[in-house]
């Protein structure tokens, strides 16, 4: 009876197709692609992977292949035929004991050192405490002393080429800060605290999200690393220093609605309608649950970094944020249209959008106003 | 120890039917009521098998859900809590409601016949896992109704489940559900592990059991001490949740990694739990559909025992990015890499069983050689995960949602399926439809894949876990979508199962078909019994000379170690059909009422804890069920495993009887009760009152 031989070569072409899918797969670049490594951390891990894929793909084709080719070799050709009963082999349980073994010597022996590497803390490095909030990301980045240089959110600015460590931990359950194209993932843990190194090649974004279940709106937490030259990031820091008061407006009261300027009844509603509780602006309100908008107006994006720091954005999310964002803690503060307008101009007085690193959306660049 | 079986013993003259009554032992071996009491070991697999094939629809209508929510982005199918109760309840409801259940009832009903037993070493208790998990079932899907569902992940992390968090009833009903469920395994495990060690029929020492059972037998370990792991774990989060406790509250000392350690160390010995029993099966339908011995059958059983070790030496690779320290990271990623070791070990020694046999492409033949090949897969993604630097890449991402669904579906799942094409014949009597089978399978092969494959391009693109929906613009709307349209064609493949099991089983009664006791010439001993098994399994205890004795009394080696068919062929396949003569009777395990009295006990308990912490006096309710519960278990201490008097089955229609002489006063009593006379006496065309 004669052997189908093609079938081997069958099953080597669909295993040859198979991949060829998911090169393609893989090939595309997305926002989020780990295939895609831009930095010495994400690099060294995406290279450790690459010889322990094609391992795996060849194990894979190998296996696959044995097992196509004997389902067609050894089909039942009829119902006289009477296989030799063969009960094992030493010879072959020894080889395929210890061949794999010898496989998982050499991709152990490989990932080691990468383990330590990964963990190692550089003298050198730019210290940035990261703090997980239910959904969105603080940074606080420290100086030699400890003590905080910038208070930012959302958006981690750091300088082309310089190693930053990160210090994670969280103010509430556990997250997981993830910046794909520069490195892989650490839990941020309420009382505790971990730390990893990224370091960025060029100037670009980078996107990421966090990665671990952290509650209604887990989707809806997602972080970008904005990496840009080392003068470009001297400028964003000196302009988010801390010790900076923002521009102090007089109270408006319903007699001066005429004639204030949005700003300042933009001002005045931040400090009345509730925000002052809960956001910090340098020299105006001191609250520490949702992130510090001192600096708002320099961040490409808010609300956990899922909208573009645009004002139709803002308007929609000023107007009701539970519906924006599913169980944001900031409530619906029925404000019209009108109130949200002036809040709005207020905001845009916070920080100055050419320091966003990315470009500005029309009518957001009123930046502070000159004294 | 192996035991003998008790021979059968000759009923009087005019035995009568044992009246069951309110507050009588019950005694009736057919109807509804003769399943909520019964203890047979046949009928409690079964009920397992029915009751986690129905959760099983239910995880799969999550599954469409799930998928429809993410095939584009922004879906608006279902929102940011539905998402969040949905794969919390998917994930639940598969591995505790459907895999480990279907495994049990493999278990169950096989062991017994395996070893050649009559049944489980403690009948009763066996009862009491069944009842438990229905019951855990239900009081994990009541919180449907009363409040919310689950929502914090199967996996529950604190403090995000903790009453900070989440602070609604979901995941009391969650802790609730699973501390129940969580009862079942642990007393079935000892069940079990009691029943392999000491109830094996002459002549099987542990080395002849088949793989089937000693596969078994290492799951009930790992239930054995797993089980206890989370429970304590869920008693420490319902202590957090519910008494003030700290435990994972650092903000008074305690620690939300604690959580993290004791629920994988339950959770990975908890995977291999659910692989083992799919991997004794495709042991058992590989070698009787290659007429051949399993390869390696010393190898298969000593690399299941070394999973069921170094299973426990792994825990922390799903912890690779907590952030644990090089040195533990170091030392967990090189053992969840040797532990690939007798894993790959048991694929290579399926395919030489296959190799040079004679291969017959039933529809469990389909189904097994596709767990080799979809297990194959899954194993090697998860070998990637083992390189715990990319791990820090991969994990909390689909492409490990991909490796996952790969080993418990294309793995635990398919092996499931092929035991059910392979021994639905012994249990019910009946054979499914081979054609509509392969249709099964080649919807599931197509659908399967094109679910999950794209999941590992998914997650390497850098879609995390557990997000209810994604923007435009990161790339991932094709590969999502394509992996929606896989899933409906799973869900078609199933509907075809279905229908062929209901038009099997009307062409059957419509044609009073039967089948024979070895329709697949197969090798193990449940198939020297007829099909559908009789109550009493065994007329005699079987004597057993090799592995795989049955195959032996029906074939043997020519000198080139060829299968040769043995003179007795035709008497050993005869003597497999045989029933109990007229006027012979068995001694059997008597039925009860406790075990589904004493799971209802604990059931109500629950609801006590849940609500307790609303308003205190809930916990009477708790304190009523715990009152219930200890008084069932004195009355059932003191019950009788066996009535002395009542417990035989006959051979006409295997209902029990009496020794009562006519006259007596309990014979009198029998008369009138219409429960035991007649519906018991069907004829042995139709599915009999015996089936299991």
């Amino acid at each position: 009876m004669g052997v189908r031989r093609p079938s081997s070569l069958r099953s080597a072409a669909v295993a040859v197709c198979c991949l060829a899918i998911l090169g393609a797969g893989c090939a595309a670049d997305t926002p989020q692609n780990t295939f895609d490594p831009e930095g010495p951390f994400s690099r060294s891990v995406d290279d450790l992977i690459k010889p322990v894929f094609l391992i795996a793909a060849v194990v894979f084709v190998f296996v696959e292949g044995l097992i196509v080719y004997a389902m067609f070799r050894f089909r039942r050709r009829s119902e006289e035929d009477r296989p030799e009963q063969i009960h094992g082999s030493t010879k072959f349980e020894l080889a395929w004991t210890i061949a794999p073994a010898l496989i998982l010597v050499f991709v152990g022996v490989i990932t080691v050192s990468k383990i330590f590497y990964l963990d190692r803390q550089f003298k050198d490095a730019m210290q940035v405490e990261v703090i997980g909030h239910q959904w969105w990301w603080e940074y606080n980045y420290k100086d030699g002393d400890g003590k905080t240089f910038v208070a930012a959110a959302n958006e981690l600015h750091i300088p082309v080429g310089r190693k930053v460590q990160l210090n994670l931990t969280s103010a509430d359950v556990i997250h997981n800060y993830w910046p794909p194209k520069l490195a892989g993932k650490i839990y941020a843990i309420p009382g505790r605290r971990n730390h990893m190194t990224i370091q960025a090649d060029k100037a670009d974004f980078y996107y990421g999200e966090c990665a671990e279940y952290c509650g209604l709106s887990h989707a809806n937490m997602r972080l970008r690393v904005v990496s840009e030259s080392q003068a470009d990031f001297d400028r964003w820091v000196e302009a988010n220093s801390p010790d900076r008061p923002s521009f102090s407006y007089p109270i408006v009261g319903s007699d001066d609605q005429a004639t204030a300027s949005e700003e300042a009844k933009g001002h005045t509603l931040f400090l009345q309608k509730g925000c002052s509780g809960c956001h910090a602006v340098n020299g105006v309100a001191r609250g520490a649950v949702g992130p510090n908008l001192t600096y708002f107006n320099s961040r490409a994006t808010f609300a956990g970094a899922i909208f573009e720091n645009d004002n139709d954005n803002l308007r929609a999310w000023l107007r009701d944020p539970p519906s924006e964002k599913p169980g944001s803690l900031m409530p619906k503060l029925n404000l019209s249209e009108t109130e949200i307008t002036s809040l709005i101009a207020y905001l845009r007085t916070l920080g100055d959008p050419g320091l966003r690193g990315a470009p500005v959306p029309s009518g957001v660049a009123a930046g502070p106003p000159q004294p | 120890m192996t035991s003998v079986l008790e021979p059968p013993v000759l009923l009087p003259e005019d035995p009568r039917p044992i009246a069951s009554g309110a507050l009588r032992r019950p005694a009736r071996t057919d109807g509804f009521w003769s399943w909520i009491t019964s203890i047979d070991h046949k009928r409690v697999g079964i009920m397992y098998g029915v009751t986690a094939m129905t959760f099983f629809v239910i995880g799969g209508f999550e599954a469409l859900l799930i998928r429809l929510q993410l095939a584009s982005p922004n879906g608006r199918i279902l929102d940011a809590n539905a998402y969040n109760e949905v794969f919390t309840m998917h994930g639940t409801t598969m591995v505790f409601l459907v895999v480990m259940p279907l495994g049990a009832a493999f278990m169950n009903y096989l062991i017994p016949l395996q070893v050649g037993a009559r049944d489980v070493a403690f009948p009763r208790l066996n009862a009491l896992s069944y009842w438990l998990f229905l019951f855990g079932g239900l009081f994990l899907y009541s919180s449907v109704f009363l409040g919310g569902m689950p929502n914090g992940g199967w996996f529950g992390y604190a403090p995000n489940t903790s009453i900070v968090y989440s602070p609604g009833h979901n995941i009391d009903f969650w802790i609730g559900g699973l501390l129940i469920t969580g009862i079942a395994s642990t007393v079935g495990a000892v069940n079990l592990i009691t029943t392999c060690l000491n109830m094996r029929a002459p002549g099987m020492g542990l080395f002849r059991m088949p793989v089937f059972t000693w596969m078994a037998l290492v799951t009930q370990f790992l239930l054995l001490f797993a089980l206890p792991v989370i429970t304590i774990a869920l008693f420490l989060l319902m202590f957090d949740r519910n008494f003030g406790a700290n435990f994972f509250n650092p903000a008074n000392g305690g620690d939300p990694v604690l959580w993290q350690h004791l629920f994988w160390l339950f959770g990975h010995p908890e995977v291999y739990i659910m692989i083992m029993p799919a991997f004794g099966i495709v042991s058992e339908v590989i070698p009787t559909f290659s007429r051949k011995p399993l390869f390696g059958y010393k190898v298969m059983v000593f690399s299941g025992i070394a999973i069921g070790f170094m299973g426990w030496g792994v825990w922390v690779h799903h912890m690779f990015a907590v952030g644990l320290g090089p040195v533990s990271i170091t030392a967990f990623s090189i053992s969840t890499m040797f532990i690939a070791v007798p894993t790959g070990v048991k694929i290579f020694n399926w395919i030489g069983t296959m190799w040079k046999g004679s291969l017959r492409f039933t529809s469990a033949m389909l189904f097994a050689v596709g767990l080799v090949s979809m297990f194959t897969i899954g194993g090697l993604s998860g070998v990637t995960h083992s390189v715990s630097p990319h791990d820090r890449q991969q994990t909390d991402t689909y492409y490990i949602v991909a490796h996952f669904h790969y080993v418990l579906f294309g793995g635990a799942v398919f092996g499931i399926f092929a035991g059910i094409y392979f021994w639905y014949p012994k249990v019910f009597g009946q054979l499914l439809d081979e054609r509509l089978g392969k249709v099964h399978f080649w919807l599931w092969i197509v659908g399967f894949n094109l679910t999950f494959a794209p999941h590992h391009i998914l997650g390497l693109q850098g879609m995390p876990r557990r997000i209810y929906t994604y923007p435009e613009g990161t790339g991932w709307d094709f590969w999502n979508m394509v992996s929606t349209v896989g899933s409906f064609i799973i869900a078609l493949g199933l509907l075809v199962f279905f229908a062929n099991v209901r038009r099997t089983d009307k062409r059957h009664k419509r044609d009073h078909l039967t089948v024979e006791a070895d329709p697949w010439d197969a090798r193990g001993l449940e198939w020297s019994t007829p099909s559908p098994v009789p109550a009493y399994n065994f007329i005699e205890s079987p004597e057993i000379h090799a592995v795989d004795d049955w195959w032996h009394r029906k074939y043997t080696e020519d000198e080139d170690g060829r299968m040769q068919r043995l003179d007795d062929y035709d008497k050993a396949k005869a003597s497999a059909e045989e029933h109990l003569k007229p006027g012979q009777a068995v001694h059997l395990p008597s039925p009860s009422f406790y075990p589904i009295i004493a799971a209802a006990a604990i059931f109500v308990a629950m609801f006590g804890v849940v609500y307790g912490r609303s308003a205190g006096a809930n916990y009477a309710i708790t304190g009523l069920g715990v009152l219930v519960l200890v008084c069932t278990l004195i009355a059932w201490a003191l019950e009788p495993s066996t009535e002395p008097d009542d417990a035989l089955v006959d051979a006409d229609a295997d209902r029990l009887l009496g020794l009562a002489p006519a006259g007596s006063a309990q014979a009198e009593l029998g008369s009138g009760d219409g429960g035991g006379d007649q519906p018991a006496l069907t004829s042995g065309g139709s599915s009999g009152g015996g089936a299991g």
